[in-house]
């Protein structure tokens, strides 16, 4: 491996899709329990790929998550209070209550942009970022993730295209975990290895096991390493699966279960558990008590979260335009 | 407008300035882009055909390249979703993109970006989104339906943007400017069939016309036609033949349509009691149904006639020139509708 993690990077890796799951599992079983606002999205099966792409990441570079990303928003320094409080519509919610789930959890401070349930349009938007580098000299990346349905849109052409074209210091990892919706990668595209398109856009295509998080970390750092060097833009296409719904009220039933069954075998975080015993970076006990701790901070962001006030409704026309 | 027939509007490079300052409409634009890419380092160019020594369809950009070089006037791929949306992007991160429409037709193929990721970002997370798309409009140039659109009324629609749409050369390049330091996303629709046939005094140097201020262009206390854009010409026009049969007009010029100067409108309206509202976009559902609302629910008790629009009609623009004229406003139509205003 290009880039060795040491010990204690892997236990940040295995801490951080910890916590995304851990959150996953307490916002779905809220959910269950009748007490979310509107809907969400699971994250399940999708930890490694935002964890260790957020990881491969210097501070100063700008990344443009989606709707499955929750690792990524996690890393780069929004809480489980304020994500969770977002989810719950509160005025100490990252978009304040402007916008849904993880919606609108963008943060210019943080260098995150927010997205819009239009995918792939933070592709184009990071893009852009990428340019401004170019543009100001600055030795940053950008790095955008998309899902195997937004490939079929022209403006994932149009973005990768010009991407390209610019030699754009930008990452774009398609997340294909095989459905979107209710519709198979096979109603999708005639052209199952999405990566392979990026030879048409005349930049490197990557393949990745989206589920291990170690891979997803190596091709990831490559990429931006090729990226940050002037070297243009990589797609990478992480192979994985969306484990329950499109969103919370979506059982799923279309999707096979013999399917589901053969992708539970290949669990990121089941898997790295196994690799991180097998190489004794830590006993079961070290990984119960770090998985306790994500459990606690759940706990106590709930908690925070449903105390917070929801926001005044005479602020409702407020923050439109900048001033 | 013998100079637009013979050029198609494509001349080259807009004339120098006179020494009376005397310049076109077109000329002005380049001045105001000109004049801010040696302000400020993060103010650039990027749309089709714009870089190099081409300069645009327009020629609205010639020569910029050769001052500010490739870097700051960029080519884009055909892909005006794409390029919209790195301009958003690059505004994210502080630069000041001017994005060229070749035609404002065109930007249908980014209305995704412009209304559902730039109009947003301010209010959902406080992403501020600083670019101009520069959108060559409006017809009468004989240019068909699809070199020809006036599609403001999309934009006005869409929470997030400003709109603006100057009538003269002064108003083109002080909004440009106001448009290009303003922290929101603002389209700037300039009228094609004003670019060459217009010259009026531009004042040297920085000229800031404030977004949001409509311009009252002549006064009269008989009716009030408010309009902007092109039309304002066609309304001047109109009210100088109405002035001598003595029926005297005031004409508003917009200016910015959105936000929109309630106040002025209201004056106006409160002035003369007849009201028109003319736009060379189609009438129905267009920014004329608005101004006629605000007047009917704040200045109803002021009112002696119904307010009247015109604008154009409910079809695909039409190229042969006696379909067009049909289809659009002209000072002609402008003062037979005044004309029955004013006897109402």
């Amino acid at each position: 491996m290009t880039h060795h993690l040491a010990p204690d990077q892997q236990l940040e890796l295995y801490y951080w899709m910890r916590l995304t799951r851990a959150f996953d599992e307490s916002m779905i079983a809220y959910w269950k329990q009748g007490k979310g606002i509107g809907g969400t999205f699971s994250q399940r099966g999708h930890e490694a790929i935002s964890v260790s792409a957020a990881y491969a990441l210097e501070p100063d570079d700008v990344i443009a998550p989606m709707h499955r990303d929750l690792g990524a928003y996690l890393l780069r320094g929004l809480s489980p209070r304020r994500i969770f409080a977002n989810l719950l519509g509160r005025e100490a919610g990252v978009s304040r209550g402007r916008d849904a789930n993880l919606h609108g959890m963008g943060d210019l401070e943080r260098n995150i942009i927010g997205f819009v349930s239009h995918l792939p349009h933070s592709l184009p938007v990071a893009v852009g970022a990428a340019m401004s580098f170019t543009y100001r000299k600055e030795p940053r990346v950008a790095l955008t993730f998309t899902g195997d349905g937004a490939s079929s849109t022209g403006l994932f052409h149009e973005s990768l295209n010009l991407a390209a074209v610019q030699r754009a210091p930008i990452v774009v990892i398609v997340e294909n975990n095989q459905y979107a919706y209710s519709t198979p990668l096979a109603q999708q595209t005639a052209v199952p290895d999405i990566a392979e398109r990026a030879s048409g856009y005349g930049m490197p295509g990557v393949m990745l096991d989206g589920n291990d998080v170690e891979a997803v970390y190596a091709g990831v750092r490559e990429a931006v390493d090729r990226a940050r060097a002037g070297d243009g833009p990589t797609l990478i296409e992480a192979k994985t699966m969306r484990m329950l719904g499109h969103a919370v009220h979506d059982g799923a039933e279309y999707v096979p279960a013999e399917l589901l069954a053969a992708w539970e075998e290949k669990d990121p975080i089941r898997r790295y558990t196994r690799l991180l015993l097998e190489r004794d970076v830590a006993d079961a006990q070290e990984l119960a008590e770090i998985d306790r701790r994500c459990e606690v901070e759940m706990l106590d962001a709930i908690e925070w979260a449903e105390q917070m006030p929801l926001p005044q409704a005479d602020t409702v026309t407020e923050r439109v335009y900048a001033a | 407008m013998a100079t637009e027939s013979l050029t198609y509007g494509f001349a080259d490079a807009p004339e120098a300035p006179s020494a009376d300052r005397q310049i076109t409409y077109i000329a002005a634009i380049s001045e105001a882009l000109r004049e801010e890419m040696r302000r400020n380092e993060n103010v650039f160019v990027m749309g089709e055909d714009v870089g190099g020594g081409f300069g645009g369809a327009f020629k609205v950009t010639k020569g910029l390249a050769d001052e500010f070089g490739d870097g700051r006037v960029m080519n884009m791929p055909l892909a005006e979703g794409g390029f919209v949306g790195a301009g958003t992007g690059m505004a994210l991160m502080g630069l000041r993109p001017v994005i060229e429409m070749q035609f404002a037709d065109f930007i249908s193929s980014a209305f995704d970006i412009i209304v559902q990721f730039a109009a947003t970002a301010h209010y959902r997370w406080d992403g501020a989104v600083p670019w101009v798309i520069r959108a060559p409009s409006d017809g009468g140039i004989r240019s068909g339906p699809f070199h020809s659109q006036n599609p403001e009324a999309w934009f006005i629609h869409t929470p997030g943007l400003k709109v603006v749409a100057p009538a003269t050369p002064a108003d083109a390049k002080g909004l440009l400017t106001a448009a290009i330091r303003d922290n929101n996303p603002v389209i700037y629709f300039e009228s094609k069939p004003l670019y060459r046939s217009v010259k009026g005094y531009v004042p040297a140097g920085e000229h800031v016309t404030p977004l949001g201020q409509a311009n009252l262009v002549r006064s009269g206390s008989d009716l009030s036609i408010i309009t902007y854009g092109s039309q304002v010409r066609e309304a001047l026009t109109a009210a100088a033949a109405l002035a001598q049969s003595g029926i005297e007009a005031d004409v508003l010029d917009l200016r910015t349509l959105k936000p929109l100067d309630e106040e002025a409108i209201l004056e106006t309206a409160r002035k003369t009691g007849k009201i028109m509202v003319v736009h060379a976009a189609n009438q129905l559902a267009g920014l004329g149904g608005e101004i006629a609302a605000r007047i009917a629910e704040k200045a109803f008790e002021w009112l002696d006639a119904p307010v009247c629009r015109l604008g154009g009609l409910d079809t695909p623009i039409p190229f042969s020139p006696p379909l067009e004229d049909a289809y659009r406003p002209n000072a002609l139509k402008i003062e037979a509708l005044a004309r029955e205003l004013a006897a109402y």
